[in-house]
């Protein structure tokens, strides 16, 4: 579903990435570890198509479509989510506002119908309830004023919405309490099918216990320097990063 | 045919034709004072108008002060001096040429019709099409002003209320903008033209929204406008001006001055939606607009309300202002300008404070992309007497691009010990972590530069009726396309 080949990314000149390769098959759970500063923020905003990140080298390709050609809104037309570490505050949008135009401008791009007010009102209730946000979630302006974990939930909220190919989970464990992770988690879990695959870039091993992945991936140096089962989550969690962050260690 | 249904028929022909003067006919008919502005010119408007003599006089006192008068350079907005023995003062109305079909319209024109949403029948009125939907219109506004005349609601046109109710006219007009007050609202007084006058009498509720849309049948409003609405004692009324869908006129300066005047426990809300022509993406032509706006609380517990979305124009000048002369008398002011491309606007408002207990509030969005330059500009003066008064004033500034410019001109003067005064501003320029996070959800970038400026705008719009609202949401969307990328 995800190929990634030796992806070289570049911030003002400065190498972030250099020969990061990743092959994530259908229904697959990938996660990537790594210490602060190995990367793990840079891959999700260059998959998700962000300005500023120079792709020097590499190939990128999702259902065999070159992701690196596309604007940000036809990658998420064509699948991609992008679950948010800081979700963006926008004053004065009503959260229902904004979800609806998403939800059918994707809808739109994928030969769907766009919903109407009450088709869409119907749809996000449901999809609310099962991660206890309230109707007032709705008219709140979007982020503006949430708590760390509505705001994570309102994250999940979209990613249910837009029923995505294929997710990405940028470090949706920080700032959650055991309650929170554990709704976020369900939400996520919930998600999983087939057809649909996720890659959770996480600096700790907790989340991995909620989400459990098929493949674990350590980041680190600009690449992947190690991957396993579960278990290396947990062996990390034990050993700590400093073992990779060594050249040639 | 019906005699009755040929008669009204006829009726509408007639006064359809005096509404659009759209059609661009540059022919001089004999009904038309020739070019330049002198006291016969004066003379002729108001001999046409069957005016009483006071009005003349009044009319010829602006005009010799006018002459007197110099240019306000205070704004921060540059254009070539202005020839005004280069115009037309006086043209009657008249049935132009006037288009068979939408077909004959421009494209472009017809194109930001059909962005708005305006319904087809809309489109064709608006455009000034020779149809029967015309006729659906006036029945319309014919209903309205049956229901208004139950009320007591006076709603016509300025020079109809000059013969129908001259002692309110006497009395009003020029009470809250005197003919010496500048040298566009001077102009205004020597040669207005046309304009609406509503007067509401003591404790009536008026039972809808007046609009100019639904004052079609009136005769047209020109590019010196001149509009009186007079709430008395314990009414309300709500007066929407303009209108979302794009205005050309082939007149550059438009100098219009509105005067409002709310007595006791009084209250006037008064939303504006100006699209008038902008000029090209050159900043080639457009509308000059020079507007002198001015409410008068007069009344004890009265308010005003000014409600205004400034898309259009070359130039915008423009100061809605309150003068809370009445004990807790309240003054408001919203104001959302867009400026794109090559446009100006100086704009914001004036409470003046004379009353005890007074409040204001001024919320102002300054949006501005292209080559788009704006100022805020506005005074808060709280007079000696005005004990109690309270301001706050929000003033925000988006920026798109990295040509346009904003600037905020707050003046605040206070006399009275007891005052509170409150001035917040900011400025900010479009978030590129709110533009990705909306790409990343789907959303084009020009809708999300939309979203995220209505957003920005949102307690503003959150002021204009809801009809109006939408339509004006869209408009936002429209002013600023073009602004990214």
């Amino acid at each position: 579903m995800l190929t990634i080949e030796n992806l070289h990314v570049a911030v003002d000149g400065r190498s972030i990435l250099s020969g990061f390769d990743l092959d994530v098959g259908p229904g697959e759970v990938h996660a990537i570890m790594g210490p602060n500063g190995s990367g793990k923020s840079t891959l999700s905003y260059v998959l998700a198509g962000r300005d500023g990140y120079d792709v020097t080298a590499g190939r990128v390709q999702l259902d065999g479509q070159d992701l690196l050609a596309m604007a940000p809104e036809e990658r998420a037309a064509a699948g991609l989510f992008l679950a948010f570490q800081y979700p963006v505050e926008i004053p004065g949008v009503a959260n229902a506002t904004f979800l609806r135009q998403s939800l059918n401008a994707v809808r739109k791009a994928r030969g769907l119908d766009e919903l109407d007010a009450m088709q869409f009102l119907k749809s996000a209730r449901a999809r609310m309830k099962l991660l206890g946000m309230t109707d007032e979630m709705l008219k709140r302006s979007v982020n503006t004023g949430f708590s760390g974990g509505e705001k994570k939930r309102n994250e999940v909220l979209q990613m249910t919405l837009l029923e995505p190919r294929l997710a990405i989970l940028d470090e949706t464990d920080s700032g959650l309490d055991v309650d929170a992770l554990r709704i976020v988690a369900d939400g996520v879990n919930g998600l999983r099918a087939p057809d649909r695959s996720f890659v959770v870039i996480t600096h700790y091993q907790r989340l991995l216990d909620y989400i459990v992945p098929d493949r674990v991936h350590i980041l680190a140096r600009g690449r992947i320097v190690r991957s396993g089962g579960e278990d290396l989550a947990r062996e990390v969690e034990r050993t700590g990063y400093a073992d990779y962050l060594a050249p040639a260690a | 045919m019906d005699s009755a249904v040929q008669a009204t028929r006829d009726a509408v022909e007639a006064l359809a034709g005096e509404k659009y003067k759209y059609g661009f006919v540059t022919d001089i008919e004999a009904d038309t004072a020739p070019k330049g502005l002198n006291e016969d010119i004066v003379r002729f408007i108001s001999a046409k108008k069957n005016e009483p003599e006071w009005l003349l006089d009044w009319r010829l006192k602006a005009f010799r002060h006018w002459l007197e008068m110099p240019e306000p350079q205070w704004a921060k907005v540059s254009f070539p001096p202005l020839d005004y023995q280069d115009a037309y003062y006086y043209s009657a109305p008249k049935v132009g040429k006037r288009p068979e079909s939408l077909d004959e319209i421009d494209p472009e024109l017809r194109k930001t019709y059909e962005k708005l949403g305006i319904p087809l029948k809309e489109q064709e009125i608006l455009a000034g099409v020779a149809v029967d939907a015309v006729f659906d219109s006036v029945s319309v506004a014919t209903t309205f002003k049956k229901k208004l005349e139950e009320y007591g609601v006076i709603f016509c046109s300025i020079s109809e209320a000059i013969q129908r109710c001259p002692e309110l006219i006497r009395k009003y007009l020029g009470s809250v903008v005197p003919y010496t007050d500048n040298k566009h609202a001077t102009l205004n007084s020597a040669v207005f033209t046309d304009g609406s006058f509503v007067y509401v009498p003591e404790g009536v509720r008026c039972p809808m929204e007046l609009s100019t849309y639904f004052r079609i049948n009136a005769a047209k409003t020109g590019q010196f406008e001149r509009t009186l609405i007079i709430a008395d004692r314990g009414s309300y009324v709500s007066y929407l001006e303009g209108c979302t869908a794009p205005m050309r006129d082939e007149n550059q300066l438009h100098a219009a001055v509105v005067e409002l005047v709310a007595l006791d426990d009084a209250e006037i809300k008064y939303s504006t939606v100006q699209n008038w022509y902008p000029g090209d993406e050159n900043g080639k032509g457009g509308i000059y607009n020079f507007v002198t706006k001015r409410g008068a609380c007069r009344g004890r517990n009265s308010k005003i309300s000014w409600t205004q979305v400034e898309t259009g124009s070359a130039i915008t000048w423009k100061y809605p202002s309150c003068i809370l002369q009445g004990d807790n008398s309240v003054g408001e002011f919203y104001s959302i300008a867009i400026t794109n491309n090559y446009q100006q606007a100086d704009t914001g408002t004036k409470m003046i404070h004379l009353g005890r207990n007074t409040r204001s509030r001024i919320i102002s969005k300054g949006i501005s992309a292209g080559h788009g330059a704006q100022t805020y500009r506005g005074l808060v003066r709280i007079a000696a007497k005005a004990a109690g008064a309270r301001n706050h004033t929000q003033c925000d500034s988006l920026l798109i691009g990295d040509r346009s410019a904003a600037h905020t001109v707050p003046y605040i003067e206070t006399r009275n010990r007891t005052a509170m005064v409150e001035h917040e501003a900011t400025t900010s320029k479009i978030n590129d972590d709110q533009l990705f996070y909306c790409r990343q959800r789907g959303i084009a970038e020009e809708e999300a530069v939309a979203l995220i400026v209505n957003g920005f705008c949102r307690e503003v719009l959150q002021q204009l009726p809801m009809e109006f609202a939408v339509e004006a949401q869209k408009l936002v969307a429209i002013s600023l396309e073009g602004s990214v990328g």
